[in-house]
C-alpha cells in the first residue's frame, strides 16, 4: 500500500531540502576525499642509495635524490616509509648510515651535518660546521672499530677535517691542514688500526697524504710529493697504500704508492692498455683488491692493478653499462655488479673482486623499452633460504625511474621522473564509438562472460589472490571515472606531462594512472655527452571537422644541449598512444616558442619558433601553413624579456631571413619598441601575460549604480614587476627605504606603458597572475613586515560611452570596431593591496569552459598546499562601507587582511611537496575546472568555484528520485481508485 | 554688548592671522603645483627640501606644444642645468636613424641627490624633401615609422636607445600629428610611447598630409604611488565611533515596514466581512424566496 498523500508530500519536501543542502556544501567531507582527487608521492632521480644492513627488521633502503629528497623505501614494495623534502637552497651532497640507526646527511657544501632516525625519519641532531670555502665536501662514516667507542663521522671540506660523534652530533675534534690551497679528495680508513688516510691536492699537481689518528685527530705521518703533470681531481685510494689518479688531460693515470713518508709514482697512458678509448674518461668509484673501473665514452673497462707497473684490462663492456660500488660480503671478498644492455633486455652480472673471471650471477631481465639506458646501480646482498648469497640491485634508469632487480625479474618500479615535471598540458580522450565490429562483440562477449565468472567467484569467495586482483582491476577499469573515453562533462582527460629526463607521460585524470609513456629518443643523452633539455609541450593538432578520424597530436620542443644556443629539437606525438609521429632537429636554436591561433588545412596548429638571432621560423613547414600565415603576418607581433640586459623589446616580422633567402619559412624580425629599465634602479623580477586559451564571457561589468564599465581585454597585455637592485636579494637584505617594487602594464604590440605604479618599501619575490582585465601579484611589504597581495584592474574608457540603449539599437557604438593597439588607449586603472599571511610558491587562476563562473585564485602556499581564494576578495572596488547597492553587487567590505578559510584549501590535508606549478584546465561543464598541481608530488582535483550550479552532485540519489516518482504515480492511481469508488458509492446512495 | 564687541575685536586679528596662514599655505600649495611652469622658482626649489607629493596629483609633469615652423632654439641653452637630447627617426628604406628633433629640459636636483627633468620642450626639425619622399613611401607600404631616444639623457653615449614605432598611416591628419609620452625615472628614460594624437582606425586608409609639418604633443610621465588605503585602520575606528551612526538608515515608517502584512490582512478582513454580510443576506434571501417558490406550487392548486 502506498503512503497517504500527506506523508508523500512530506517525504518530497524533505527530499527537496536534502538536495538543496547538498548543493550548499562547498568543502569536501572526510569521506569524499579521493573520490574526485588523487595524490601521488615521488622522490625524484636517485643519486645515492644506502641499504639498511641490519639483519632483522624490515628491509629498507635510504635514498638521496636530485630533487633534494631523502627517503626511506621499503625494499619489498618500493613504498615510501618516510621522506623529507629539503629546500633547494640547502642542497644535500651526501648520505650515509651510521651505527645502524642514524641516517647522516651532509648539506650546503659541507656546512650542515644532520642525523635522522632510521625507523621513523625524525631528525636527531644537527651540527653546523665551520668550513673554509665552498669546496666539494666529503662525508665518511668510520666503520665500527674496537678502539673508538663513539661512532665517528668524518666531514672533509677544503682544508678542514672534522670528526663528529654520531650519537649526539658533538664535534669530537677538528683539524685544519696547513698546506696552502689543499683540497681533500679521498679518505680511507685502515681496517687494522685507528689510522685514517687522507689524500688531498694542493694547487693542481701537489699530492699530500696524511695519516691521522681517528681518535684524536693527530697527524701520525704525512708525505707530500709534486707530480710532473697536473691532476684533474678524480682519484681513488685503495686501502693498500696505493692511489690511482687521473691526470689533467684525462688520458693518463698516475699510480702512486706511499710507504711511510716516501711517495713513489708511475704514469701510465690509458691508450696503452685500453683500445679505442675516446672522449671523456671517468674513474668510477670502485676500488678493492686492486680493481678499478674506468669509463670512457663508449666502454666501461674493469682494470686490475699489477703493482706499480701498470694495469691490465680484464673486462670491457659497451656502454650504456653501469658498475656498482663494491660490497663487502666476506672478510676478504667484495662483490660488485655490472648492468649492461643486451638487445631489449638488461643483463645483471655480479662478480667478486678476488676472482674476476668468475660470475656469481648473470641474469637477463626484461625491461620496459621506454626507460632508456641504465644510469646507476646499487648492489645489495641477502641470505637466501639455502644460506647462500643472493644479490639484488636498485637500478636508476635514464628516465629517472627506480627499479629493484632480484632473481632475474623487476620486483617493483617507481616512475620517479614524475617528480621533475617541466610542462603540463591536457588532452581529450577518444570519443566513445557507436558502431562496434562483430569481432569486437565476440571478443567482448567472451571477456564479459569471463568477467562475470570472475565476479561470481569473488562473491562466492572462491577466487584466488590473483583473481581477486583481476576483479579489482576490472572494477577500476569499468568504473565511470576511469574509462578511457570522453565523458559528457569533460572530467576525463589525459594529463600529458613532460619530465626533465625528456619523457612524455600521459596520466588519466580519473585515478592518475599512467596510460602511456615515451622517452623521446631525440631528447636522450647522446654518446658525445651533450645533455638535451626538454622545454615545452604544446597542442599540435586537435581533430575537428575534416580530419575528425585522426588522433590528436602534441608537440614537444627541446634543446639538444644545455646551452641556450644549442640547436632545437621538435617531436610530434600521438596523444592517444604516445607514438612518435615525427621528429626533427632544427638547424637553429630555440629562444621562444609562440603558438599561433592559426591552423593549416590539416588542422595543425601553426607555431613560430624564435631563435637566438631573433629570426622566426614557422612550423609546420607546409605551403598551406605558409599561405595562411602570410595573410596574417602583418598582424603578428611578439616580445622578448631580456633579464640580463633588463629590457623588454617588441618585434614585428618581415618577409624573409637575412642570411638565407631560400628558406621561405624563416622570417627576420624588426625591432619596434624597447623599454630599458635603468639597471641602477630597477631589475626585472617577473613578467606575465594572459593565458592564450582563456575565455572571457563578458566585456562589460555592471557596477552598483547601474553603470557599465568596459574591461580592457587585450591579449597583448603584459604585466612586468621590477624591484630595486638592493631588494632583489632575500627578504630582509634591504632596508624599507632602499626597496621598492614597480608594477607595469604594457601593451606588447605598441610597447605602450598603460600603467606604472610604485610600491615603496616592497620587495620580491614577486608572483603574479594575469587574467581577463586584472593582475594579481604577491610581494613582501618591508614596512609592514608582511606579505601583500595587490590587484590592478584595468578598464577601457574609450568604450564607456556605449551606455545609451538607443545608440546601441541604432548601431552608433564602437563595440564592434576592430581593436588596434595603435590608438592611444584611454584606460582607467583601479588598484588595491591587501595583507596576506602566507608566502607563495606558485599562483594560478581557475579557468572554465565559457568563463561565466566566477574566478578563484589558486595559491600554492609555503606549506605546499593549494589555497583557493575568491577573486571577489581581491576587488579594488572594495570599500569600508559598501552601499546597499554595492552589497547587492557582491562587494565585500574592505578588510586589511585577506581571509584564509581552512575549508578552502583545495589540497585539504595533503601536501604537494616542493610545489612548483598549478595548472587549471577547463572541463566541459561550465561550473567545474580541473586543477593539477605538481612538484615532487602530484595532486589532481576537480574544483567548482561557484559550486556545481549546472549539475547534480555525485551523491545525488537517482534511486530515491525514481522511487519518489514511482510512489507518486502509485499514489495517484490509488487515490484515483479511491475517488472512483467513492463516486460510485455516492451514486448508489 | 561692549564685551561682545571686544571679543569680536580680539577675534579679528586672530582671523586675519589665520587667513594669512591659510593664504600662505595656499601659496605654498600652488607653488608645488606651479613648479613646472615657473622659471623663477627653479633655483629656490632646488635648495628646498621636497615635500612628499600628494598621491592625488596627476602624473603629467609638462606638456609643451610647439609648432616646428616658427620655432627658434629654445631659450636657456646656455644655462648649466639644461639638458638637451635628440630624437632620431628611421624612415625605412635602409637609411637608418637620423636626427629629427631635439628635446630640451631643465635638470632639477633634489636635496638627496636624485635628479629629475622638468620643463620639457620639443623642437622638431623640418622634413627635407628626401625625408618627405621616404615618408610617402612608408605611407604607401603601410610600414612602421620608428623613433628613438637615448636611455640616459645626461650621458647619451653610454646607454642604449629606447625605441618606439607606429604604423606611418596613423600619423597624418591635416598635418603630421604626433603624441609622445616619455616615461622617466630620474634622468633615465624608461620608455617612450609614440603615437598618433587621435585614434588610429583599422583598416588604415592611405592619406597624404596637406602640410608636411609635425604637430607634436609631449608628455612626461613618472610613476604613481601605489594606492593602499593608508589610514585604513584609523578609518575603521572612525566608523566605529562616530560615522557608523550617521550611516544607519533612517527609521522607516510603520506603513513602509509592514505593508506586506497589512494589505493581505486587509484583504482577508474585507473578504471575511463581505462573506459575513453575504451569509445573513443569503439566509434572508432563502427565507424570502421560499414563499415565492411555494407560490407557483400553490398556483396550480388554485386552478
Amino acid at each position: 500500500m502506498a503512503l497517504p498523500p500527506r506523508q508523500l508530500l512530506l517525504v518530497l519536501l524533505g527530499f527537496l531540502v536534502a538536495v538543496s543542502l547538498a548543493t550548499l556544501a562547498a568543502a569536501v567531507y572526510a569521506d569524499q576525499v579521493g573520490l574526485a582527487d588523487w595524490h601521488q608521492k615521488y622522490i625524484g632521480k636517485v643519486k645515492q642509495a644506502v641499504y639498511h644492513t641490519q639483519k632483522s627488521g624490515r628491509r629498507r633502503v635510504v635514498v638521496l635524490t636530485e630533487e633534494n629528497v631523502i627517503a626511506s623505501l621499503d625494499l619489498r614494495s618500493g613504498d615510501i616509509f618516510w621522506r623529507h623534502v629539503i629546500e633547494k637552497n640547502n642542497p644535500i651532497d651526501q648520505l650515509s648510515l651510521s651505527a645502524g640507526k642514524y641516517v647522516v646527511t651532509l648539506s650546503s657544501g659541507g656546512s650542515i651535518l644532520r642525523a635522522w632516525n632510521l625507523p621513523d625519519g625524525q631528525m636527531v641532531w644537527e651540527t653546523n660546521i665551520q668550513t673554509s670555502s665552498a669546496s666539494k665536501s666529503l662525508l665518511h662514516v668510520l666503520s665500527n672499530s674496537k678502539v673508538v667507542q663513539d661512532n665517528l663521522v668524518l666531514v672533509l671540506a677544503g682544508q678542514w677535517i672534522y670528526a663528529i660523534s654520531s650519537i649526539d652530533g658533538l664535534i669530537s675534534w677538528g683539524k685544519e691542514f696547513t698546506l696552502d690551497g689543499l683540497e681533500i679528495k679521498q679518505v680511507v680508513q685502515s681496517p687494522e688500526n685507528d689510522i685514517v688516510y687522507v689524500v688531498g691536492i694542493a694547487g693542481s699537481s701537489k699530492l699530500a697524504v696524511y695519516q691521522l689518528n681517528a681518535k684524536t685527530g693527530e697527524i701520525v705521518k704525512d708525505a707530500q710529493e709534486s707530480l710532473p703533470d697536473g691532476l684533474c681531481g678524480e682519484m681513488l685510494l685503495g686501502s693498500s697504500n696505493v692511489l690511482v689518479a687521473l691526470d689533467e688531460t684525462r688520458s693518463a693515470l698516475f699510480i702512486v704508492e706511499f710507504k711511510g713518508e716516501s711517495i713513489s709514482y708511475n704514469k701510465v697512458q690509458i691508450s696503452e692498455f685500453v683500445q679505442d678509448f675516446s672522449g671523456m674518461v671517468k674513474l668510477l668509484p670502485l676500488m678493492s683488491n686492486g680493481i678499478i673501473a674506468l669509463q670512457s665514452s663508449s666502454t666501461v673497462s674493469l682494470l686490475k692493478l699489477k703493482g706499480m707497473n701498470g694495469l691490465e684490462v680484464i673486462h670491457s663492456f659497451d656502454r650504456p653499462a653501469s658498475v656498482s660500488d663494491a660490497l663487502t660480503i666476506t672478510e676478504k671478498d667484495e662483490a660488485f655488479a655490472i648492468v649492461q644492455h643486451v638487445g631489449s633486455q638488461i643483463e645483471f652480472i655480479v662478480k667478486v673482486t678476488s676472482d674476476l673471471t668468475n660470475e656469481i650471477i648473470r641474469e637477463k631481465v626484461d625491461i620496459d623499452q621506454h626507460r632508456g639506458s641504465v644510469e646507476k646501480v646499487f648492489l645489495n646482498n641477502y641470505v637466501r633460504t639455502d644460506k647462500s648469497h643472493g644479490f639484488r640491485a636498485l637500478v636508476v634508469m635514464e628516465d629517472h625511474s627506480l627499479l629493484l632487480i632480484q632473481q632475474g625479474a623487476v620486483v617493483w618500479s617507481r616512475e620517479d621522473g614524475l617528480a621533475s615535471i617541466v610542462d603540463v598540458m591536457a588532452s581529450e580522450l577518444p570519443v566513445e564509438k557507436d558502431g562496434v565490429s562483430v569481432a569486437d562483440v565476440e571478443h567482448n562477449l567472451f571477456e564479459w562472460l569471463k568477467g562475470h565468472v570472475l565476479k561470481l567467484k569473488g562473491t562466492l569467495m572462491l577466487a584466488s589472490v590473483d583473481e581477486l586482483a583481476a576483479i579489482q582491476a576490472l572494477r577500476v577499469r569499468s568504473s565511470e571515472k576511469n574509462k578511457m573515453t570522453r565523458d559528457h562533462n569533460g572530467f576525463r582527460k589525459l594529463l600529458i606531462v613532460l619530465t626533465k629526463a625528456g619523457k612524455v607521460i600521459a596520466l588519466h585524470t580519473g585515478d592518475g594512472r599512467i596510460i602511456w609513456s615515451n622517452l623521446l629518443p631525440s631528447l636522450r643523452a647522446s654518446k658525445s655527452g651533450e645533455m638535451p633539455s626538454a622545454l615545452r609541450i604544446y597542442q599540435w593538432q586537435v581533430p575537428h571537422h575534416r580530419v575528425m578520424r585522426e588522433n590528436p597530436s602534441i608537440l614537444v620542443v627541446g634543446r639538444s644541449g644545455a646551452s641556450s644556443v644549442a640547436p632545437g629539437v621538435l617531436c610530434i606525438l600521438d596523444s592517444y598512444s604516445g607514438e612518435e609521429l615525427n621528429s626533427q632537429r632544427f638547424d637553429h636554436s630555440v629562444a621562444q616558442i609562440i603558438p599561433l591561433i592559426l591552423k593549416d588545412s590539416s588542422e595543425q596548429r601553426l607555431h613560430l619558433i624564435v631563435d637566438s638571432n631573433s629570426n622566426a621560423h614557422l612550423y609546420p613547414r607546409s605551403p598551406d601553413a605558409l599561405n595562411s600565415f602570410m595573410t596574417e603576418m602583418s598582424n603578428q607581433y611578439f616580445y622578448s624579456v631580456d633579464i640580463q640586459k633588463n629590457a623588454i623589446r617588441g618585434y614585428s616580422l618581415q618577409k624573409s631571413c637575412d642570411f638565407d633567402s631560400g628558406d621561405t619559412y624563416c622570417f627576420s624580425t624588426r625591432l619596434l619598441w624597447s623599454i630599458i629599465f635603468p639597471s641602477d634602479a630597477e631589475r626585472i623580477s617577473v613578467s606575465e601575460t594572459r593565458k592564450m586559451n582563456e575565455v572571457v564571457h563578458t566585456q562589460a561589468k555592471i557596477i552598483a549604480d547601474q553603470d557599465v564599465m568596459y574591461k580592457y581585454l587585450s591579449k597583448s597585455l603584459i604585466f612586468v614587476a621590477t624591484v630595486s637592485p638592493k631588494a632583489a636579494g632575500e627578504i630582509g637584505s634591504a632596508a624599507p627605504e632602499e626597496a621598492s617594487l614597480m608594477a607595469y602594464l604594457i601593451d606588447a604590440v605598441s610597447g605602450r606603458i598603460l600603467h606604472r605604479m610604485t610600491h615603496h618599501g616592497a620587495q620580491g619575490p614577486v608572483h603574479s597572475v594575469v587574467s581577463e582585465n586584472w593582475v594579481v601579484y604577491h610581494y613582501f611589504n618591508l614596512r609592514a613586515h608582511r606579505f601583500e597581495i595587490a590587484v590592478i584592474e584595468i578598464y577601457d574608457q574609450s568604450r564607456a560611452d556605449n551606455k545609451d540603449v538607443l545608440k546601441l539599437i541604432l548601431g552608433k557604438h564602437n563595440l564592434s570596431a576592430p581593436m588596434t593597439s595603435y590608438s592611444r588607449p584611454e584606460v582607467m586603472v583601479k588598484s588595491q593591496s591587501y595583507f596576506f599571511t602566507h608566502s607563495v610558491k606558485a599562483m594560478a587562476v581557475t579557468q572554465t569552459a565559457k568563463g561565466i563562473t566566477s574566478k578563484q585564485l589558486l595559491i600554492g602556499t609555503i606549506g605546499d598546499q593549494v589555497l583557493a581564494l575568491d577573486k571577489r576578495f581581491l576587488d579594488p572596488r572594495r570599500s569600508v562601507n559598501p552601499t546597499q547597492q554595492e552589497k547587492e553587487e557582491g562587494i565585500i567590505p574592505l578588510t586589511d587582511y585577506l581571509p584564509i578559510i581552512p575549508q578552502s584549501y583545495v589540497t585539504h590535508s595533503l601536501q604537494v611537496e616542493a610545489l612548483r606549478g598549478i595548472v587549471s584546465i577547463p572541463a566541459k561543464l561550465e561550473s567545474t575546472t580541473l586543477v593539477f598541481t605538481y612538484g615532487v608530488d602530484l595532486f589532481y582535483t576537480r574544483l567548482a568555484p561557484s559550486r556545481t550550479y549546472d549539475s547534480l552532485t555525485d551523491e545525488f540519489s537517482y534511486a530515491l528520485l525514481l522511487i519518489t516518482i514511482v510512489a507518486l504515480v502509485a499514489a495517484l492511481f490509488v487515490t484515483w481508485i479511491w475517488s472512483e469508488k467513492k463516486e460510485l458509492r455516492d451514486k448508489w446512495r | 554688548m561692549a564685551a561682545r564687541r571686544r571679543s569680536l575685536l580680539m577675534l579679528l586679528p586672530l582671523l586675519l592671522l589665520l587667513s594669512h596662514f591659510l593664504s600662505l599655505a595656499a601659496a605654498f600649495e600652488s607653488d608645488e603645483l606651479l613648479l613646472h611652469d615657473d622659471d623663477e622658482f627653479e633655483g629656490t626649489r632646488a635648495s628646498s627640501t621636497p615635500s612628499p607629493r600628494p598621491p592625488s596629483t596627476p602624473p603629467v609633469v609638462t606638456s609643451s606644444r610647439r609648432r616646428s615652423a616658427d620655432t627658434t632654439q629654445a631659450a636657456g641653452a646656455s644655462e648649466s642645468n639644461t639638458v638637451q637630447f635628440t630624437l632620431e627617426h628611421d624612415l625605412g628604406a635602409g637609411l637608418g636613424f637620423a636626427p629629427a628633433g631635439s628635446f630640451s629640459a631643465r635638470l632639477k636636483s633634489s636635496a638627496h641627490g636624485s635628479q629629475t627633468l622638468t620643463k620639457l620642450r620639443f623642437t622638431r626639425n623640418e622634413l627635407s624633401e628626401d625625408e618627405k619622399d621616404a615618408f610617402k613611401k612608408l605611407l604607401e607600404e603601410d610600414s612602421f615609422y620608428t623613433i628613438r631616444l637615448p636611455s640616459n639623457v645626461l650621458d647619451p653615449t653610454r646607454h642604449d636607445y629606447i625605441y618606439s614605432s607606429i604604423k606611418a598611416r596613423c600619423i597624418p591628419r591635416d598635418s603630421l600629428d604626433e603624441h609622445i609620452v616619455i616615461h622617466m625615472d630620474g634622468v633615465n628614460i624608461l620608455a617612450v610611447n609614440y603615437g598618433s594624437v587621435g585614434g588610429c582606425q583599422y583598416p588604415r586608409p592611405m592619406k597624404v598630409p596637406s602640410k608636411w609639418t609635425f604637430n607634436s604633443y609631449t608628455i612626461l610621465k613618472t610613476a604613481d604611488q601605489a594606492p593602499r588605503t593608508p589610514s585604513f585602520v584609523e578609518q575603521l575606528i572612525e566608523t566605529e565611533s562616530g560615522l557608523g551612526e550617521v550611516m544607519k538608515p533612517p527609521e522607516k515608517s510603520f506603513w513602509a515596514k509592514y505593508w506586506m502584512y497589512i494589505i493581505p490582512l486587509g484583504l482577508i478582513v474585507m473578504n471575511a466581512v463581505t462573506a459575513a454580510a453575504n451569509i445573513p443576506e443569503e439566509q434572508a434571501g432563502g427565507q424570502g424566496r421560499a414563499p415565492a417558490q411555494r407560490a407557483p406550487i400553490a398556483a396550480p392548486s388554485r386552478r
